[in-house]
């Protein structure tokens, strides 16, 4: 496939903090023990798409990525890691390499999904109907992806983040409306002279975008280079491309225009009679986007498409603390196909080199990274633990991550809580929905809730 | 048919007894309140006008009476008379023992959905006709759909949810709707609830959406109002209380949706692409749903079949209808889809194409009619030409003569030898009334209820008067075409949309598209507009007293309420970022301009023409008068206005104490206004001096009250 991937990995997000650090940007996240880029790189590779861009911002964080693929999948796929300056948006990071793109069509996806949803549909629709742009939607994640209940603090976090207004045409084909929910005071508009050509338009607040666009390269290009204010993929060009997509300024296809150039001008406009006259006679449309083509004589259409992904599908893009505990959560529990690994008889993943002391029990949806040791009377649920850790005992581990090279001391109970690696908690240490900064020390005996630990 | 379905359909309603008692009502209204088919209708009634050679009422009433509804009653206003005497030698009266009761309801002096409904409503408290739910139809309208499920829907609806008054019943359009007006709808797509109804004539620009509508909602451009209605009770009582809605959908349902206070819901249903439903409301419409009848969408009232009283006409091969008794020359061609009516006569080597014609036409020889309606009793003599036109009953065309395409003759016009009829014309032997009647809303004849039949004994004298308008032998006056609405003739006429203007609405759709790119704007461009505001200050006044001015007069033609005009007023008030201190003076030069035109004839009737403006909308200007710079504002732009107008100046010292007595203007500001003009120049002081008793006297006043205090 002449398709080419852009993956947008981002730098160092600060919706995370203090998740990520100079060590550890955003892409590297660790989910269920693995990067979270490895979860994208692993379902393109699924859909055959082996030619891939990352892009990150900040050098240093692209050192760090670069490295991370080198010595991960350099074997497999065919990786270029650029990096771009911080702060430009996902707009801009495609402005600075636009010079890499040469294929037809680019696939963008951002750099911190995990999911099942295979992109090579969302391509396959993109090349069906001969788009501009094509969108995968997914279900907006309503009480939470998975059913699992039990977990606590789920609730209360649980309003979907992102609020998408989209309107789709009546067989859900194209994208003729979005915005943010958010964004929309009081109301809004749509054009008209779409509503009409499209008959019908769906409005649906049930549906997101998932971050995974198709775009021509030309489109996407010639979009760059006319609106230097645009910054966003997602709130400058898409709801561009959406607005003008009955007169379109972007050149869909330079050759079919030379080679319409001059000589064809007479064969338009029978093209144009033959749509008129279908019109008139009542036949069945061919597209909206053709028949308005045709009224239109000069003006080109693009086409903006969706790929709306089925709603069994796992998808959660990680781009906040609960999302991150979510995902860890899920994917070694309801969704654990994603992970990758083979889960024991106890549904749980507990490494052959982990050490566990006497009267320790790990539940079922847990997983005990290589090397790591729990100490004695030690109780592990729905927790996910990396490597090298050291677990005292009398310790409790409930709904949380502990990440590489933790030290947990005896009789802590850590409910909900995310510890980053190398951080230290001291004997007795209770905490509940915290996040430990990597490399922080949590004093003894101290009780905590929902705090943030972090150097200053 | 209606009685068989009853037993069953009793069964269902076992639980509600009350209900199942109802007798299924329907109002039909046999006047359409619009004047689209003007020139025709100043003669006879539009429900009467035939459409494939059966008057339009029939094919109401016989749908009416196969969907089960036990009861009509047909509200005629225009020409009542011809309907009711239509009505009484139809079958609908004379048959015995009918599954229809048809009665009559007679009003002469309504001039719109809204007042019908109002003079019902008024009548029910004597007579309680209507008992329940009943379908509000126009007697224009051509379908084939059950109601019956659709009337229980709707009780079940209204049973569960009390405020889910309304029932509107939405066709898929067919066609690209290119000629009538645009029409959105948003739908929530489980409920089925009508949330947003808009019609608009341009299919450019922004459709303005309001958030609650975001949730989830289907906007629809394709759907097509068939002005098909269950209606409650309510319906008919929320006419008497704003006893401003006129128009069903713009008022009403606009009403509803809009200022929706008390939380009445309509609900919509689209009807299946089986059935058919269709309302004539123009000439285009007329055209479509003709052809859908010849092409028998809308089965079982097609003309092969007897369901009004209507003598059926055979069907042949190719689509076409012909009388037994039609005679027809063996060289005559006549193509698909065509209707030739009883006793007609087609001469030799005709061409009629896409055609009805009526009973007990002649047709010459030579004759080409394509896409044409030809009611009956036409004569067309030999060699005649008619293309996409409308001929009404007794009309003659002398031979040679061309109708182009759009052309609508009336009754008994006489087209003349060799004339060419220009296209999109309306002929008619009664002259064109005066558009002087600024209520477009007024229905045809003037309103001249049902007495249009007097006026045939004008109109000899009128053909003698006049009669060449269509050559030396021809008879009719060529309507003029007012000049607003002649780009729009070729919309609503019988004639095929022109491919160039097809191509041009397409095209003209969103040329006001104008680049509207939501690059947020740097801060600096903001700034720079309110610059702009602020040095053409002095001409956006000029501007904004403008749009008041407009403002206060047409809310004076609608006679709206203070707190109506004020809102818009503030709306000008805000776009031009005006103080309330201008609105006032703006609001009072309106007032005093209103006075000024109205007609009089010396300076008292001026005079008393200004203090019922004053004292009318003293609420108004009110408003803006609560402080005491605005009240000096406005005595100022008083003494300014009887600067520049003769006829005001001499009124100035009487009407200022007229305000102060009507609290317009307080004495503070009186006194305050006297204080600054005091130190000005002797021209400036002209109306101070003249009303220098009556600020001698507040001062006084005021003296004596601190005094007494």
């Amino acid at each position: 496939m002449d398709f080419q991937v852009v993956i947008l990995a981002g730098g160092f997000s600060s919706y995370l903090v203090p998740l990520v650090a100079k060590e550890v940007p955003k892409a590297l996240l660790p989910v269920a023990n693995r990067p979270v880029l490895s979860y994208v790189l692993d379902l393109l590779e699924s859909s055959n798409l082996k030619d891939l861009i990352v892009v990150v911002e900040g050098e240093d964080a692209a050192l760090k990525v670069g490295g991370w693929i080198s010595s991960a999948c350099v074997d497999r796929l065919h990786v270029e890691v650029a990096a771009v300056a911080e702060n430009v948006g996902t707009a801009g990071a495609l402005r600075a390499i636009a010079h890499h793109l040469t294929a037809k069509d680019i696939l963008i996806v951002s750099g911190d999904i995990v999911s099942d949803i295979p992109p090579g549909a969302v391509a396959a629709t993109h090349r069906r109907h001969d788009a501009a742009v094509t969108v995968m939607l997914c279900a907006q994640p309503v009480s939470g992806p998975s059913e699992s209940g039990g977990s606590g603090g789920k609730d209360k976090t649980k309003k979907p983040a992102c609020d998408d207004i989209i309107g789709l045409d009546s067989l859900k084909q194209f994208l003729l409306y979005i915005a943010k929910g958010t964004e929309i005071k009081k109301d809004t508009r749509v054009k008209k002279s779409i509503l009409c050509a499209a008959g019908k338009m769906e409005i649906r607040s049930d549906l997101m975008d998932s971050h995974i666009y198709a775009f021509k390269r030309a489109v996407l290009q010639e979009v760059l280079d006319q609106k230097p204010a645009f910054r966003s993929l997602k709130q400058d060009v898409l709801p561009y491309l959406v607005r003008t997509q009955l007169r379109s300024d972007v050149f869909s296809d330079q050759s079919n225009v030379e080679e319409n150039g001059n000589g064809n001008g007479k064969n338009n406009m029978q093209n144009n009679e033959v749509v008129l006259s279908q019109i008139l006679s009542n036949a069945s449309m061919p597209s909206f986007h053709q028949v308005y083509e045709s009224g239109l004589g000069t003006r080109k259409t693009h086409k903006c498409c969706v790929y709306i992904a089925d709603e069994s599908k796992y998808f959660v893009r990680l781009n906040s603390i609960q999302a991150f505990m979510d995902v860890n959560r899920d994917v070694i529990g309801e969704s654990n196909h994603l992970s990758g690994y083979s889960f024991s008889a106890h549904h749980n993943i507990v490494h052959p080199s982990a050490e566990l002391g006497s009267k320790t029990t790990v539940g079922p949806h847990c997983m005990l990274g290589e090397g790591s040791q729990v100490g004695d009377k030690c109780s592990v649920k729905r927790s996910v633990i990396g490597r090298h850790c050291r677990i005292g005992s009398n310790v409790k581990i409930v709904n949380s991550v502990v990440m590489d090279h933790a030290t947990i001391g005896d009789g802590c109970s850590i409910q909900g809580s995310v510890i980053c690696s190398n951080a230290q908690l001291q004997e007795r240490v209770t905490l509940r929905d915290c996040q430990v900064e990597a490399g922080y020390v949590v004093c003894a005996g101290s009780e905590h809730k929902g705090e943030t630990f972090a150097r200053k | 048919m209606g009685a068989q379905k009853k037993p069953a359909a009793a069964k269902v309603r076992e639980d509600s007894e009350d209900l199942s008692r109802q007798r299924l009502q329907a109002i039909l209204l046999a006047d359409s309140f619009t004047t689209q088919f003007r020139s025709i209708t100043l003669e006879r009634p539009k429900v009467l006008l035939p459409i494939v050679n059966i008057p339009m009422i029939d094919y109401t009433l016989a749908w009416l009476e196969s969907a089960g509804i036990e009861e009509v009653f047909v509200f005629c206003c225009a020409h009542s008379s011809q309907i009711i005497d239509y009505l009484k030698k139809s079958e609908w009266y004379t048959r015995p023992n009918p599954n229809l009761l048809v009665r009559t309801i007679v009003s002469h002096n309504s001039t719109s959905v809204g007042d019908a409904l109002r003079y019902i409503y008024e009548q029910q408290t004597e007579t309680s006709q209507i008992q329940g739910d009943f379908v509000l139809v126009s007697g224009d309208t051509v379908s084939n759909m059950p109601l019956a499920d659709l009337i229980q829907q709707h009780r079940d609806r209204k049973k569960k949810d009390e405020k889910a008054i309304m029932t509107m019943v939405f066709k898929k359009q067919s066609r690209l709707g290119i000629g009538s007006d645009q029409l959105f709808v948003a739908v929530d797509p489980l409920t089925k609830q009508l949330l947003h109804y808009e019609e608009c004539n341009s299919r450019g620009g922004d459709f303005c959406l309001d958030k609650s509508l975001l949730d989830s909602t289907v906007l629809c451009s394709d759907m097509q109002d068939c002005y098909i209605d269950i209606c409650s009770p309510e319906v008919l009582s929320l006419f008497e209380d704003n006893f401003d809605y006129q128009h069903m959908r713009r008022h009403f349902v606009n009403g509803l949706l809009v200022d929706d206070i008390m939380g009445y819901k309509i609900f919509t249903h689209e009807i299946q692409s089986s059935c058919y439903a269709a309302r004539i409301d123009n000439l285009r419409s007329y055209d479509t749903v003709s052809k859908d009848i010849i092409q028998r969408w809308t089965y079982p009232y097609v003309p092969n079949i007897d369901f009004s009283g209507n003598r059926p006409v055979k069907l042949g091969r190719r689509g076409i209808y012909r009388a037994s008794d039609a005679v027809q020359s063996h060289t005559a061609d006549v193509g698909a889809s065509t209707v030739i009516g009883y006793g007609t006569k087609i001469g030799n080597g005709g061409k009629i194409y896409n055609s009805v014609i009526g009973n007990g036409c002649c047709i010459g020889s030579n004759v080409v009619i394509q896409g044409s309606y030809i009611w009956n009793n036409v004569t067309i003599e030999d060699g005649c030409e008619i293309r996409n036109a409308i001929v009404c009953d007794g009309v003659k065309v002398r031979a040679g003569a061309v109708l182009q395409p759009g052309v609508v003759l009336s009754f008994s016009v006489v087209v003349g030898r060799d004339f060419v009829v220009p296209a999109y014309s309306k002929v008619s032997l009664l002259q064109q009334p005066t558009t002087e009647d600024s209520d477009e809303e007024l229905e045809y004849a003037d309103s001249s209820s049902g007495t249009a039949d007097h006026s045939s004994g004008l109109n000899n004298l009128q053909i003698e008067s006049k009669a060449s308008e269509l050559g030396p032998d021809g008879a009719g006056y060529i309507w003029e075409i007012c000049d607003s609405a002649h780009d729009e003739e070729w919309k609503h006429s019988v004639v095929p949309i022109p491919m160039d203007k097809l191509a041009d609405i397409t095209g003209a759709m969103d040329d006001d598209d104008i680049e509207d790119d939501i690059v947020v704007p740097p801060s600096g461009e903001l700034k720079s507009d309110t610059d702009i505001i602020n040095t053409d200050a002095n001409d956006s006044y000029g501007d904004f007293e403008r749009e008041v001015e407009e403002e206060f007069l047409s809310a004076v033609e609608k006679d709206n309420k203070a707190d109506i005009v004020i809102p818009l007023i503030n709306s000008h008030r805000l776009a031009y970022n005006m103080d309330s201190a201008d609105c006032a003076g703006a609001v009072f030069y309106s007032m005093m301009r209103l006075a000024v035109k109205s007609p009089h004839n010396s300076a008292t009737e001026l005079y008393r023409n200004a203090m019922g403006v004053i004292t009318k909308w003293k609420g108004v200007l009110g408003f803006y008068l609560k402080q005491t710079d605005a009240q000096i504002e406005v005595i100022m732009k008083f003494e300014e206005m009887c600067q520049e107008s003769e006829e005001l100046s001499p009124l100035f010292a009487k009407l200022l104490p007229f305000l102060y007595d009507k609290d317009v203007v307080q004495e503070d500001a009186i006194l305050r206004w006297g204080e600054e003009k005091a130190g000005a120049d002797d021209c400036d002081k002209v109306y101070l001096n003249k009303c220098e008793s009556f600020i001698k006297w507040l001062k006084e006043a005021s003296e004596e009250e601190e005094e007494d205090s």
